[in-house]
């Protein structure tokens, strides 16, 4: 395994930044939050002078440096692609082998001394923490997504399931013969919170016959330890996963989750070797529907007599990576489903990695725009591919007092997918 | 560094939370488009007119020079804290203030962002035309500071023919208001004007009243690929000879076409050695009539292909190209002199021959692109300054291009203004006693040298004003 770069290996990358400005119009934070330290080349400079020894671990520094989204969207509309998102991910590793994970892994230490973030605290840490989280595995990336102290008591969280999806289910699930073998990467989203999303999934694979694998052994992706600055934590994550998931041969990965898909197919690419192999098999779930054909053979399913209007949210971690034809592609043709566009539909969602937790007063006026974009479109259904997004836009949906359904795009497959799949 | 107590009368005059002092803050606020670096001693975010006022009363009684600035996306560096001092962030007065459909007017906060603006007054059938290829990150404070120029002012005009009147704050802290909301005022000197391309240096724009116009019916936008820069060049000035001024005529050499290769999905074959990008806007019928006369042009110039877009995402994705073009070009060398020349239209092919030569003659890397249909032409000297003897080079060919710019009876900046990059070069354009005058007004209106100090005039930036 080729260890994450540190952040002095990404010298010609900052050095790539040409002060332009043009990540001011693309980077949602800079959007709520309209501070220069805010936007991807604020933080680019910043790292630039750290490596050169001008400015050292800060507090402005780290609080800047916690105020990004990991979301990619500077680095898609850059001119000169320079990769903010690892560049802040490799100051945030660099800080917490100075400082400790405490700083973005356990919350900020200047959060911990706001006073109201602790009342919050007060309030529902202790309830939350007991409820939620006996039932997470101490190295779920759910943890340092939302480390129980920190949960906001205004927040929505879907409750957590009776029993993991991966329980629920035999490791192997036959399809039918010569049709590819996948691996199902449920990512700790499904498996501990939305098991449906996964029932559909399986409904989905088992509609065209292909072999699903469930790995029982794999963990969580690593990508809220890259963005809590946790590199130790990325790489023994990645060297589980791999050995997970390659145990029996597998034609390809598939994920229903758009961090995961990022994790694996951009994490570990970079991680090289077997990783990157890893990476390349790895496929978004509609990717891979598309690639079998899955819009045709919908073409076959009764029509629906009563529409609903659906929009699409695209989420960050797909649309940077060119991934935003297929998901529309399935939805369209879905028979119950009259597609609307979505003004900003790539607009991201404001949830991103541990940010929304440390930063729940940004985060919300990021989905506060995103809400209103929904609402405007006159959809009643809004479906994405990510259960990160979908916990988020619900949340952003209660507070804007939208009734407005928030899905994965594989709940409304479910909705008409026959039980039994098609001899 | 500054006294604690200007901090503290600072502090008290915009509120706490808008002042900072810390090294982040001011690493983050010390440059801008030229990349060059210059560390304020404290960054100021005001939130209205009244504590601009304030700051500028208090800056000029303790003579502590005060910088504006807008989204800092500007190519001459006016944003620049040279001196250390105050960096003023105008980007929380962010606020359209009124779109008055009845008479065609708005008045906005100089933070607001140009795009934000066009698609607000887009949406009630209006049309606010000067479109700089920043204009999804500049602000209009910065555009009216530079009299920023785009694609559409060949047809429409820069965006000083767009101000109607300015609310300022002087840089003694007095407010005044320059023109007003009607479209005709001759009463006293044209002070909007005189604000506009003043780059921050006589006053800090607080309100902007703009003129609207309808918004066009429909447009048409083509991709006209050449096998030469000449004939690109020709069929610039012979379309403007036929009597058709596009909406845009914006023009992207071979290097340039090479840049932007990776930043597109769009199909730029090898053969292409220049693109023109054409725009025209208006009734349905008329613009066909148009867009088939000007193809008919073009076409003996050597076009490789003509692409027409029909639809607005396809038009779209033609002007991204365009906008990705100025900072892709660190391709071809990491540091870029970018030079806005602008000369009388029937020039453009004779200034692009000169150019060549000039590259030729200095052996250095020039990349051309730019609004040629208004004779503004960006040209770009790349070099790598870390490799001894590159920067010397490219200062020789700069001065060989300003020369041969005004030979033609053009000037040196179309658009992107003087601030520091351009200062040494300003005596080549502007007579000893146009020098004199300009900086008799500034001297008035800013009797202690506080505001935006060192831009423009070289001299100052070592001696003050005197
Ligand atoms: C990729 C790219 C493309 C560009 N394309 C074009 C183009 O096509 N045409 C063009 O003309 N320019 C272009 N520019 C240059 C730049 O965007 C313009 O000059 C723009 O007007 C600057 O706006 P800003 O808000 O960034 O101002 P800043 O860069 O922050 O400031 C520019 C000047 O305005 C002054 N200023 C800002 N706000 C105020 C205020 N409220 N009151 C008084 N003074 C103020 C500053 O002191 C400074 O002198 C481009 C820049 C980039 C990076
Ligand atoms: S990160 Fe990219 S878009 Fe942002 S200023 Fe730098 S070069 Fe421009
Ligand atoms: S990754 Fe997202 S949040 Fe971070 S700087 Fe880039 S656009 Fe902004």
């Amino acid at each position: 395994m080729k260890k994450l770069k540190k952040l002095q290996e990404y010298r010609e990358e900052i050095e790539q930044c040409v002060k332009c400005g043009a990540c001011r119009a693309h980077c949602p934070v800079f959007g709520a939050e309209k501070h220069e330290g805010r936007v991807a080349r604020g933080k680019v400079a910043l790292a630039g002078a750290l490596l050169d020894g001008e400015i050292d671990l800060e507090k402005k520094l780290l609080e800047d440096m916690s105020q990004c989204l990991l979301c990619g969207s500077c680095y898609a509309q850059c001119p000169n692609k320079v990769p903010t998102e690892e560049i802040v991910a490799a100051v945030r590793r660099e800080i917490a082998a100075k400082k400790g994970l405490s700083t973005f892994g356990k919350g900020l230490t200047s959060v911990l001394k706001n006073p109201s973030l602790m009342n919050t605290l007060a309030k529902t840490g202790g309830v939350l923490s007991s409820l939620l989280f006996k039932k997470l595995p101490a190295d779920s990336g759910l943890r340092l997504r939302f480390p129980a102290p920190f949960i906001s008591g205004d927040r929505t969280l879907p409750p957590i399931a009776a029993k993991p999806f991966r329980e629920q289910h035999p490791e192997v699930i036959e399809g039918q013969p010569g049709r590819p073998t996948v691996a199902f990467f449920t990512g700790c989203g499904i498996n501990y919170m939305y098991p449906a999303i996964g029932e559909a999934l399986l409904r989905a694979l088992k509609f065209i016959g292909v072999t699903v694998i469930i790995p029982a052994e794999q963990g969580c992706c690593g990508l809220p330890a890259v963005s809590a600055g946790s590199g130790d934590v990325v790489e023994a994550l990645a060297a589980r996963n791999l050995k997970a998931l390659t145990a029996r041969p597998v034609d390809f990965v598939v994920t229903a989750c758009a961090s995961c898909n990022a994790g694996l197919g951009k994490i570990y690419a970079d991680l090289e070797g077997e990783y990157a192999d890893l990476a390349e098999r790895t496929k978004d779930i509609f990717v891979f529907l598309v690639e079998q054909g899955l819009p045709e053979r919908l073409a076959v399913l009764p029509a629906s007599a009563e529409k609903v209007r659906v929009t699409y949210h695209d989420p960050c971690h797909l649309r940077t990576r060119g991934i935003t034809r297929e998901p529309r592609a399935i939805l369209k043709a879905l028979p119950q489903v009259e597609y609307v566009e979505m003004e900003a539909a790539g607009s991201c969602c404001g949830l991103g990695g541990t940010y929304s937790v440390y930063h729940y007063e940004t985060s919300k006026k990021i989905g506060a725009k995103k809400a209103g974009h929904i609402s405007a479109s006159g959809a009643d259904t809004v479906a994405t591919d990510c259960p990160g997004c979908i916990m988020q836009l619900q949340d952003s949906l209660n507070h804007a007092g939208e009734d407005v359904r928030v899905c994965h795009i594989l709940d409304l497959l479910m909705d008409v997918l026959p039980e039994e799949a098609p001899a | 560094m500054l006294d604690a107590r200007i901090i503290k009368v600072l502090q008290g005059i915009v509120g706490k939370q808008y002042v900072s002092t810390e090294k982040a803050d001011l690493i983050c606020y010390s440059y801008d488009a030229t990349q060059r670096q210059f560390l304020p001693d404290v960054v100021v975010h005001p939130g209205n007119t009244e504590e601009v006022s304030l700051i500028m009363k208090m800056a000029n009684a303790e003579r502590v020079p005060v910088f504006p600035r807008g989204a800092g996306s500007g190519f001459t560096g006016g944003s620049l804290p040279t001196e250390g001092g105050i960096v003023l962030a105008m980007t929380r007065l962010d606020r359209i203030l009124q779109i008055d459909e009845d008479n065609l007017v708005a008045t906005v906060e100089p933070g607001v962002v140009t795009e934000q603006f066009q698609k607000a007054v887009e949406k009630v059938g209006l049309f606010y035309p000067p479109d700089p290829a920043s204009l999804k990150f500049s602000t209009l404070g910065g555009n009216v500071a530079e009299c920023a120029g785009g694609p559409r002012c060949v047809k429409y005009g820069v965006t000083k023919d767009f101000i109607l009147g300015l609310e300022v704050v002087t840089p003694t802290g007095d407010i005044i208001r320059t023109g007003g909301a009607t479209m005709k005022g001759v009463v006293g000197y044209d002070l909007t004007k005189l604000m506009c391309g003043s780059e921050g240096t006589l006053a800090i724009i607080t309100k902007i009243i703009i003129k609207l116009l309808p918004l066009p019916e429909a447009k048409k936008t083509m991709l006209v690929l050449f096998d030469s820069i000449d004939g690109a060049a020709q069929a610039v000035s012979d379309i403007i000879r036929g009597k058709i001024i596009p909406t845009t005529l914006e023009f992207m050499d071979g290097a340039t076409i090479d840049c932007v290769r990776q930043a597109t999905d769009l199909e730029l074959p090898e053969q292409a050695q220049a693109v023109l990008i054409i725009e025209v806007d208006g009734d349905a019928d008329v613009i066909s009539k148009q867009a088939a006369r000007i193809a008919e042009i073009v076409q003996p110039l050597g076009v490789v292909e003509t692409r027409i877009a029909e639809t607005a995402e396809e038009s779209e994705a033609l002007w991204q190209v365009r906008r990705s073009v100025s900072a892709s070009l660190r391709k071809v060398n990491p540091d870029k002199f970018n030079e806005d020349i602008c000369v009388p239209r029937s020039k453009v092919p004779e200034m692009i021959r000169k150019v060549e030569a000039i590259s030729q003659k200095h052996q250095v890397s020039i990349v051309n692109f730019g609004h040629a249909g208004d004779g503004n032409i960006h040209v770009n000297v790349m070099i790598d300054s870390k490799i001894p003897g590159q920067q010397k080079r490219a200062d020789a060919a700069i001065e060989d291009i300003f020369k041969g710019a005004l030979e033609l009876g053009g000037t040196m900046s179309g658009e992107h203004g003087v601030g520091v990059m351009k200062a040494p070069y300003v005596r080549m354009e502007l007579s000893g006693g146009a020098i004199a005058y300009m900086k008799t007004i500034k001297r008035a209106l800013d009797p202690n040298n506080i505001l935006n100090t060192g831009k423009i005039f070289l001299e100052d930036q070592a001696a003050g004003l005197s």
